[in-house]
């Protein structure tokens, strides 16, 4: 195929880029939003029911710790109640009191003893050799000293391991004594410590002071961040409050926090968010790799699909351009079959002049005796003719040859007056005799234009044969104008004919479009002009009065690079 | 039977072939006259008077006046003289046309000599004879009128 017609292949991968752009987004667009909104959805109904989760968790285990606690409770309750001070100031009664509470709660409780007022502890039943200990400066007897009962905080105490007391204040003879129970840590610890969420959630329990009542299973740091917020909140004694910041190392997390034992507790938790969250972690990832590999078939498939389409594309243009080239050719042939009668006519005559002369020489020769020098002459006189009439024979026939050569479109500077002079040869035969006068005005400065030579002449030669055929037997006058003007040229064609009617007017370069009668026009002779004229990125005009004459006007650029033409004469001529 | 030499008017816009063929006409005892377009023809004939062209070899195709409309001309002011019209292979239409306009015959360009020599001696001879019925038939007139 000729390159200079055929559309660049940056236009077929502009729109090969187009097509797969357009139905990526298209299929993509609803796949990322329907994704994304359900992922959100879902994200948020799992983030209600993950604290739902650890509310119902950590108010269970609150109620477990406070029932634990009030238990430990009402066991010394029900042990100071039913017992006189001097049964529990018997070191062996308590010993076996302990040993049976020991027995009944595996081993719960550490120690048993019997504190007078003066926090001397009369009786004493456990590991320890405490019995005459002094506690009237210990926090926990200041605290439990007036009050019914008493469970205090964790603390070393004497003995120097972590404990706590539960305390119940007895009274006999007008005195008041306190009965306390040490309880193991271990096991308070282990109910906590057993708390667990998932992989990293875990809990401890706090007082009011921000220490420790239980072992936390990894490292917790109160003082700053995510804890010192939560816990300098005022906690609702009903809720469990809960909030997620990332912690120092910047992971998510998740802090909870509920107080019990009436507010001198905190019950804390805390929890990795990807580890609390790891079911919504798998979904948005199932999610994002069916979107990723959707959005690559996608892509492939949409790739392919375009890629094929273009290419139908290009052969279909290529087809197209393919036909544009027969169908100029098939309007170049009707051209010449136009012209053929006139140019049959053309040849006959310098034909018809060699046969004459050539009989005259045989008639000269048939003469009997010797040549004379006058007949001599003649025959030469008459060979001379037959050689004028054979280059005469010879011109027609290179002008219909020029003409009638394959067309060429490739595209190079055309020298357009060159052009007019060819193409008014050709019609100069025809135009005698239907009495029509051809005239020129040829601007002698016209720059080339860039076109195919052959496909212009034939624009020109379509123009000229409708001027001519558009004048009637009275005669007329067919003008052809060349002039530029900035980067443009321009070639006008007027004639002096019957013009075209109005009706008519916006029909002449359609197709199969012709006055003309049947088998004399095709009606492909302008809208080849058309086609050609539009091609090279010029333009055609038509201005007609009816009775008048019709001027066509063809306007086309001008190679920035070129010379004004030579052979240009610049004035005005006639054929 | 032929007592002058026939005369021509050899009209084509195609100034050697006329001179030419007006030689090889002239060699052949014809009198021959030229014309290089239909008004010239029927300047010529005009100016001739009604019996000096026998024959008019007239080329169909030419600028201006072409040649049907000379010959509907030629018809119209010298009926008696015969007209031989000459085409290229693409006016024969034209030719067939100015048989019905009242040429004689046509001959296709280029010609053979013996032909156009034989169509213009028919001619000729179909004119001499109906000149010779004109001639006749005056004479009868004026015989009955010198009886009556």
């Amino acid at each position: 195929m000729q390159t200079a017609r055929v559309r660049p292949a940056a236009y077929y991968r502009t729109l090969t880029r187009n097509l797969v752009l357009f139905v990526v987004v298209i299929s993509l667009l609803p796949l990322f939003f329907t994704g994304a909104i359900i992922l959100y959805q879902f994200k948020q109904a799992y983030q209600v029911k993950v604290e739902e989760n650890l509310v119902v968790l950590l108010n269970k285990h609150r109620r477990t710790i406070d029932a634990f606690l009030i238990d430990r409770l009402a066991d010394i309750r029900v042990l100071a109640r039913s017992h006189t001070v001097p049964e529990l100031s018997d070191p062996a009664f308590l010993k076996a009191k302990l040993t049976l509470l020991r027995e009944e709660y595996n081993g719960v409780y550490v120690d048993l003893g019997l504190v007078d007022s003066q926090g001397s502890q009369v009786a004493y039943a456990g590991p320890f050799n405490l019995t005459g200990a002094n506690y009237s400066t210990a926090q926990w007897f200041k605290q439990a000293a007036g009050s019914e009962h008493f469970i205090s905080n964790v603390f070393a105490g004497l003995r120097g391991s972590p404990h706590f007391i539960v305390a119940v204040t007895k009274r006999y003879q007008g005195r008041e004594w306190l009965l306390k129970a040490t309880i193991d840590f271990e096991s308070f610890n282990a109910l906590v410590e057993n708390i667990r969420m998932g992989e990293t959630g875990f809990a401890f329990i706090l007082n009011r002071q921000s220490e420790f009542q239980t072992k936390p299973r990894h490292e917790v740091i109160l003082a700053s961040g995510a804890w010192r917020e939560l816990l300098q909140k005022p906690l609702d004694s009903g809720r469990v409050t809960i909030i997620e910041q990332p912690d120092s190392t910047g992971r998510e997390m998740i802090y909870a926090a509920a107080p019990l034992k009436k507010g001198q507790w905190v019950i804390c938790a805390q929890q990795e968010v990807s580890d609390a969250f790891v079911h919504l972690v798998r979904a948005q990832q199932v999610a994002i790799a069916i979107f990723v590999i959707g959005g690559l078939a996608i892509v492939v498939v949409s790739l392919l699909l375009a890629r094929r389409l273009v290419r139908r594309i290009a052969e279909a243009d290529e087809q197209k351009e393919a036909m544009n080239e027969k169908m100029i050719e098939a309007g170049r042939l009707a051209s010449i079959g136009e012209l053929a009668a006139g140019i049959a006519h053309e040849i006959n005559n310098p034909v018809a002049i060699m046969v004459e002369e050539a009989g005259w020489i045989e008639d000269l020769m048939s003469d009997e005796g010797p040549l004379s020098e006058e007949t001599l002459s003649e025959i030469q006189r008459a060979v001379q003719q037959i050689q004028e009439q054979g280059d005469r024979c010879k011109q027609i026939t290179h002008k219909l040859l020029s003409f009638a050569r394959k067309t060429d479109p490739t595209v190079k500077p055309v020298d357009l007056n060159g052009l007019v002079d060819e193409v008014l040869g050709l019609v100069s035969q025809k135009s005698r005799y239907a009495g029509v006068k051809l005239e020129t005005s040829l601007d002698g400065q016209l720059p080339r234009v860039a076109a195919s030579p052959s496909e212009l002449q034939q624009v020109l030669l379509n123009l000229v044969n409708n001027a001519v055929d558009a004048i009637n037997s009275e005669g007329g006058t067919v003008t052809v104008t060349t002039s530029h003007e900035n980067d443009t040229a321009k070639l006008s064609v007027s004639d002096t004919g019957i013009g075209i009617a109005d009706a008519n007017l916006a029909r002449i370069f359609d197709p199969f479009y012709t006055t003309k009668p049947v088998g004399q026009g095709t009606g492909l002779g302008l809208s080849i002009c058309y086609g050609i004229i539009n091609k090279l990125g010029g333009e055609i005009k038509v201005a007609s009065a009816k009775g008048k004459g019709s001027t066509f006007t063809v306007i086309l650029p001008t190679r920035q690079d070129s010379d004004p033409s030579p052979g240009g004469s610049g004035e005005t001529g006639q054929n | 039977m032929v007592l002058v030499n026939p005369s021509v008017l050899l009209v084509d816009d195609e100034v050697p072939f006329v001179e030419t063929m007006a030689k090889r006409l002239a060699k052949r005892e014809l009198t021959v006259e030229t014309a290089f377009s239909g008004k010239e023809a029927l300047e010529k004939l005009d100016s001739g008077g009604p019996s000096r062209h026998d024959v008019v070899i007239l080329d169909v195709k030419m600028p201006g006046m072409d040649g049907l409309e000379t010959l509907a001309a030629i018809k119209a002011k010298h009926p008696n003289v015969e007209v031989i019209m000459l085409t290229g292979h693409a006016t024969v239409e034209s030719a067939i046309e100015g048989m019905k306009g009242g040429a004689y015959d046509y001959l296709m360009k280029p010609c053979e000599m013996d032909l156009l020599m034989a169509k213009v001696s028919e001619a000729v001879a179909k004119k001499r004879a109906h000149e010779a019925k004109i001639l006749d038939a005056r004479v009868r007139m004026h015989a009955l009128r010198r009886e009556s």
